[in-house]
Formats: structure tokens, C-alpha cells, sequence
């Protein structure tokens, strides 16, 4: 009971909520126009860009993070450079929002350290980098944050990977390449699938980051419901915004739905 | 609509009692206050029983709650500083950096509590939808201010405007005299707007004055949209949002805002330059309003009465906005001349867009903009 108290509470009725508010009015009738309005080209636009930027970045991190993880985890636990990486890892992966893209900024935004240092002894322009502001700025700096989650929740995966296993397929006479391919990977997929699903969803849903680091330009979902809430210029639009966070949440929905279908797909044949 | 505050409620409730118990207990503070009833319905400080009778009730309330007021624009941290020490009352003020529709959000979301703005700060489209929500008050200047700058009832007056400008650092950029001048090559990413212009009303009217001076009008903003497209292109746009600290630190060197807020600049930057483009003159004035369901009404009509009087006007005239009372106060000699004469020159028309024609321009912006800037 309590934990349905507590999903009812902090899933079901904000989702529910945001369902209701998209087919509602301003006047509180029930309306597609909002729906509608998800076709227009600039909510399509920003949909596209979010989902690309949130793909690119969940790839890179999850291919990253798992070599990361990969490369440490045949370290014994107490290893000062294992507990070093997990440290940083921890850290790292909630490092997101105003610290890290202000972080970038003065790195390699205009004026920044690096921008004034590569001018100065190379000779590049020192009129700064304006792509950090845009969606390649944005996958880079949410790289930063992916691998390290990654690390963490790919980690237990990897350990739980017996090398007794591996001794036993090479006992059988199976090569290196056989063991990963037809024992490794396989019982790492659904680990892996997973983990990066979760790495989809922290992109897909970051705000705080994004919203520090693009002002003009490269609109993404959340920052266009952010826009529909506080416009000072096109009013009426927060019922606009629950239809895009309604939007988000069936995106999220079908990603997860996919994976469950992956899931099952993959590991029918194991025990 | 109901359905909806319950659930808030319930989930408010659940997550954060905390928060939630504070309520009570302030509310209390504010009912018990004598002049409460009297003051949230005044309409003038006669109503009242005269100033002296306005301030002793603001005081007995002690505190002020201002939001979306900048330090930085338009003298605000002076002015909310001078209010405090002219009066002692305290003044709360709520995320300086909000926009006009944060302060109606704020309004409605914590209406009835002690926390929610007393008076309001707003731009032409937020304002003039929102008139519900704001207290007609009338201030003992009232009769300066010419009547195209209030509602005949006081429901809302207009407080301080300006023009477009483009403000540039003339040490690191060529001179500029026009909006065309801003495509030349010597402004490579350096452009700089203030807001998105689908979201924040400054950078929406320089997108305005960018179409003012390419052959648009207050009916049509798209030769805008095509101005800031060919920036853009030529890599002159910088996609920065411009503040003090990026003004001074160098990152924005051209500032395309109102010209109090780039006028403020010049005075910790000896190089920084302001210029109202002569084809392309677009003036624009705020909105003063007092929330109906002000927790503080008394200390609001004070405030008010301190804005309109001639200490607030001549305080915002030094941050280089241009107080709605300026001319009466030249007449009648009461107006800091040398700050006067020290505002950027306009030559030309003004053009001040209709609530009807920012509408339309709005709609048109949304469709158009992330396309030209994307």
C-alpha cells in the first residue's frame, strides 16, 4: 500500500494532470488545439532536435562509459585507481546544470580560458566558439555527464560477469573472440539496453543545463515548454506546454516500450 | 481548473509540508494589520485619510513584495534601496530576472499567500490580458500623466519608457549608425539580442526596429525576421544572452536593447556607445499595476505614490529610462536636467505598436523565428 500510495502520489496523478491540462482550453473545455499544435513546425522542429541530441549524446556515453567501465573493472575493488574513477564517476554524473555549462563557458566559450590561450599561441580566432552555444555544444557538455552515469549503473553489470565463465568456454576450447560473441555480449545486452535507456531519459529530460548554456536558437523540448509557460510576447500558451510534456512522456513511453520488446526479443533464449 | 488545484494541493501537501505550513502563520500578519481591508480597496490615498495615513499603514505592514525587477534596469536597486530607507519598510524582492508573464504566474500561483507580489511591473501584452488581476489606484500625480499612458480608472499606468537602441563597446567595434551597419564584417560574432524574441518583450521589439529599418512596420515584422536570418548567416549573430557581466567581461561587445539598459552600461564602460537608429525609432513603455490580492495593500499604494512622485521619476530619469511624468516635470522645473539632457538623441518618428499589431507581430514571430535562427 504504501509504495501504490507513493507511485499514485509522485507518478500517476502528475501524469494524469499533464494529460488532462493538454486537451484542456484556457477556459477549461476540452480541445485538440493544443494537440494540434504539435504538429506546427517549430515544436516538430524542436522535437527532432531533441531527440537528436539526445541519441547522440546516449551513444557516445553509453559507448564511452561502458569501455570505461570495461577497462576498470578487472581491478581489485580496493584498487586506488578504481576507487578513484567510481569517486569521480559519482560525482561527475550529477554534475549537470549551471556548474557544468558554466564550466564550458569559460573554458571554451567566448573569452573563455582555452579560446584565449589556443588565440594566443596558435593564432585561432579569438572570437570564440559559437557552436558550444548551439546543439553540438549541447551533446558535447551532455557527454560529459552520460559517460559517467554510464560508468555507474554499467559497473555491477560487468562484475556480475563470472570469470569462472570465461574459464569455463575457454576450457571447452572456445577462443577469446567466441567467448564475447556468443558469451559475453549476449548476457551483457540487456544490462547494457538498459542502461542506456536510462541514459536516453536523463538527456531527453535534462533542463537545467540547457537552459544555461543556449539563449538564441537550437530549441529543444523542455525549453520550449519553458517558453510556452513564461512568454512575455505570445500569451496563452500553457496549455501549450502540458501537450509538450505530454509529448515527452509518449516519447519516453515508446523508447521504453521498444526496449521491453528488445528485452524480449534477446533474451529469449537465456535461463 | 479545480480539478487541477486539488491535485497540486494534494502533492504540495504530500512533498513538502514544510513549505506548505508556512502559510498560516504569515497570513495571520497581514489580517491583523488594521488598514488591511480599508487599503486593498482604496483607490487613491485620500480613500485613506491622506498620505501620512497611506504610510503609517504601509509601515504597519512593514514589507513590500516586488518580482521581476532588476537591479540593473532602469535604476531599480536604487530605487527599491531609497524606498526602504525613505519609509522603512522592507522590500522582498522575487527573481530579479523573471519575465512580465513570471509575475502574473506568480500572481495566481500564490495568491493568498504572503508571498505573492504586491505590485507588478509588466510589458504591453502581458498587462492589458491580465487587467483582472490589478487594483485601480490612482496616484496624487495622476493628473501629469498624459491620458495614451493610463487607464482612465488607474487600472493600470504606464511608468517609464524608452527606445530601441543598439549599444556597442566603439574600442572593439567600428562606429554604427544604422541596423544595416551591424552585417559589416568588423561585427563577426558580436551581435548581440536581449531574450529570445518569442519569449521576452525586448527582444521581441528589437526584432521590431530591425524590421523598422528594413522597409517593414508595426504591421509587419517579417523583413525583421529576415534581417536577423542574414546576421545569422553572415555569423554576425552571437546567440549570447547579454547581461552587465557579459557587457563588461567583453563577451557581447554589440547590444541591441532598450537604451536605458544600454545607457546604464556607458557609465562603467567610458567606450560603450549607445545609438537609437534614426529610420528605425520604436518607443515602448512598461506597465505599473497593483495586484488586486496584494498581501501588502497599503505598502503597494505607497510604493506607487513614490514611483509617480518626483524622487521616483528623477530616479528612474538617471537610469536613463524616460519617466511618463517627464514632461510635466520640465514645465514645472522639478525634472534632474542634467540627466535629462544627458538621455541618447532620437531624430524621427517614434512608432509605438498597438496592443493589436504586437499581437499579430507575436503570432507571426512564433512561426517564423527558430526558422531564421535555428
Amino acid at each position: 500500500m504504501p509504495f501504490l500510495a507513493y507511485v499514485a502520489i509522485f507518478l500517476v496523478i502528475p501524469i494524469v494532470t499533464v494529460a488532462v491540462g493538454a486537451f484542456q482550453g484556457a477556459g477549461g473545455g476540452f480541445t485538440m488545439a493544443q494537440i494540434r499544435a504539435l504538429g506546427d513546425a517549430t515544436v516538430l522542429r524542436s522535437l527532432w532536435r531533441s531527440l537528436e541530441l539526445s541519441l547522440a549524446s546516449t551513444v557516445l556515453g553509453a559507448v564511452l562509459g561502458s569501455l570505461l567501465a570495461f577497462l576498470i573493472v578487472d581491478l581489485a575493488p580496493t584498487h586506488p585507481l578504481r576507487r578513484g574513477v567510481s569517486a569521480i564517476c559519482g560525482v561527475l554524473a550529477q554534475f549537470g546544470g549551471v556548474t557544468l555549462a558554466f564550466a564550458w563557458m569559460a573554458t571554451l566559450g567566448f573569452n573563455g580560458l582555452l579560446t584565449n590561450l589556443l588565440a594566443d599561441a596558435f593564432g585561432f580566432s579569438d572570437a570564440g566558439y559559437s557552436w558550444l552555444y548551439g546543439t553540438p555544444g549541447l551533446i558535447l557538455v551532455y557527454t560529459y555527464f552520460q559517460i559517467p552515469l554510464m560508468v555507474i549503473v554499467f559497473l555491477p553489470a560487468l562484475e556480475g560477469l563470472r570469470p569462472q565463465w570465461r574459464e569455463a568456454a575457454l576450457n571447452l576450447g572456445a577462443t577469446r573472440w567466441q567467448y564475447w560473441t556468443r558469451v559475453g555480449f549476449p548476457l551483457l545486452r540487456p544490462a547494457f539496453l538498459g542502461s542506456a535507456l536510462l541514459l536516453f531519459a536523463n538527456a531527453f529530460a535534462a533542463y537545467a543545463t540547457a537552459a544555461a548554456l543556449v539563449s538564441q536558437g537550437s530549441t529543444i523540448l523542455p525549453l520550449l515548454i519553458r517558453s510556452a509557460l513564461t512568454s512575455e510576447v505570445v500569451l496563452g500558451q500553457q496549455n501549450l506546454a502540458y501537450a509538450l510534456a505530454l509529448e515527452m512522456v509518449v516519447v519516453v513511453a515508446v523508447v521504453m516500450g521498444l526496449y521491453a520488446w528488445l528485452l524480449r526479443r534477446t533474451s529469449r533464449w537465456l535461463p | 481548473m479545480k480539478v487541477k488545484n486539488m491535485f497540486t494541493t494534494l502533492v504540495a501537501l504530500a512533498a513538502t509540508a514544510s513549505v506548505a505550513a508556512c502559510g498560516p502563520p504569515s497570513n495571520d500578519s497581514s489580517s491583523s494589520s488594521g488598514g488591511g481591508s480599508d487599503a486593498k480597496t482604496a483607490t487613491s490615498a485620500a480613500d485613506l485619510g491622506g498620505m501620512d495615513a497611506l504610510v503609517k499603514a504601509a509601515q504597519k505592514e512593514g514589507e513590500l513584495n516586488v518580482i521581476a525587477l532588476p537591479p540593473d534596469w532602469a535604476n531599480y536597486g536604487t530605487i527599491i534601496k531609497t524606498f526602504e530607507d525613505k519609509y522603512k519598510i522592507k522590500v522582498n524582492s522575487d527573481q530579479p530576472d523573471g519575465t512580465s508573464q513570471d509575475e502574473v504566474n506568480a500572481a495566481t500561483q500564490l495568491k493568498g499567500s504572503d508571498r505573492a507580489p504586491d505590485v507588478f511591473d509588466v510589458g504591453q501584452s502581458v498587462a492589458l490580458a491580465n487587467t483582472d488581476l490589478f487594483a485601480p489606484y490612482q496616484v496624487a500625480t495622476f493628473g501629469d500623466i498624459p491620458s495614451q499612458f493610463k487607464d482612465p480608472k488607474g487600472t493600470w499606468v504606464n511608468d517609464y519608457g524608452g527606445y530601441m537602441s543598439i549599444g556597442y563597446d566603439s574600442s572593439k567595434v567600428p562606429d554604427v549608425t544604422s541596423v544595416q551597419d551591424l552585417l559589416g564584417p568588423g561585427f563577426k560574432g558580436k551581435v548581440a539580442l536581449n531574450g529570445v524574441p518569442t519569449e521576452a518583450g525586448a527582444g521581441f521589439s528589437g526584432v521590431v526596429m530591425a524590421s523598422l529599418a528594413n522597409g517593414g512596420s508595426a504591421d509587419d515584422i517579417n523583413p525583421g525576421v529576415e534581417f536577423f536570418k542574414k546576421l545569422n548567416d553572415a555569423g554576425n549573430f552571437l546567440p549570447v544572452d547579454p547581461t552587465s557581466a557579459t557587457i563588461e567581461s567583453g563577451q557581447t561587445p554589440v547590444v541591441i536593447d532598450w537604451d536605458y539598459l544600454n545607457a546604464a552600461e556607458s557609465a562603467k564602460i567610458p567606450s560603450w556607445k549607445v545609438v537609437v537608429p534614426q529610420n528605425a525609432v520604436l518607443a515602448g513603455y512598461y506597465f505599473q499595476a497593483i495586484n488586486k490580492d496584494a498581501p501588502h495593500p497599503a505598502a503597494a499604494r505607497l510604493w506607487e505614490e513614490f514611483l509617480y512622485s518626483d524622487a521616483g521619476q528623477n530616479l528612474w530619469l538617471a537610469g536613463g529610462a524616460r519617466p511618463v511624468r517627464a514632461d510635466a516635470m520640465v514645465k514645472a522645473g522639478t525634472i534632474d536636467q542634467a540627466k535629462y539632457g544627458a538621455l541618447p538623441k532620437v531624430t524621427g518618428t517614434p512608432v509605438i505598436p498597438t496592443n493589436e499589431q504586437t499581437t499579430k507581430m507575436a503570432a507571426d514571430l512564433a512561426d517564423t523565428w527558430t526558422k531564421a535562427v535555428g
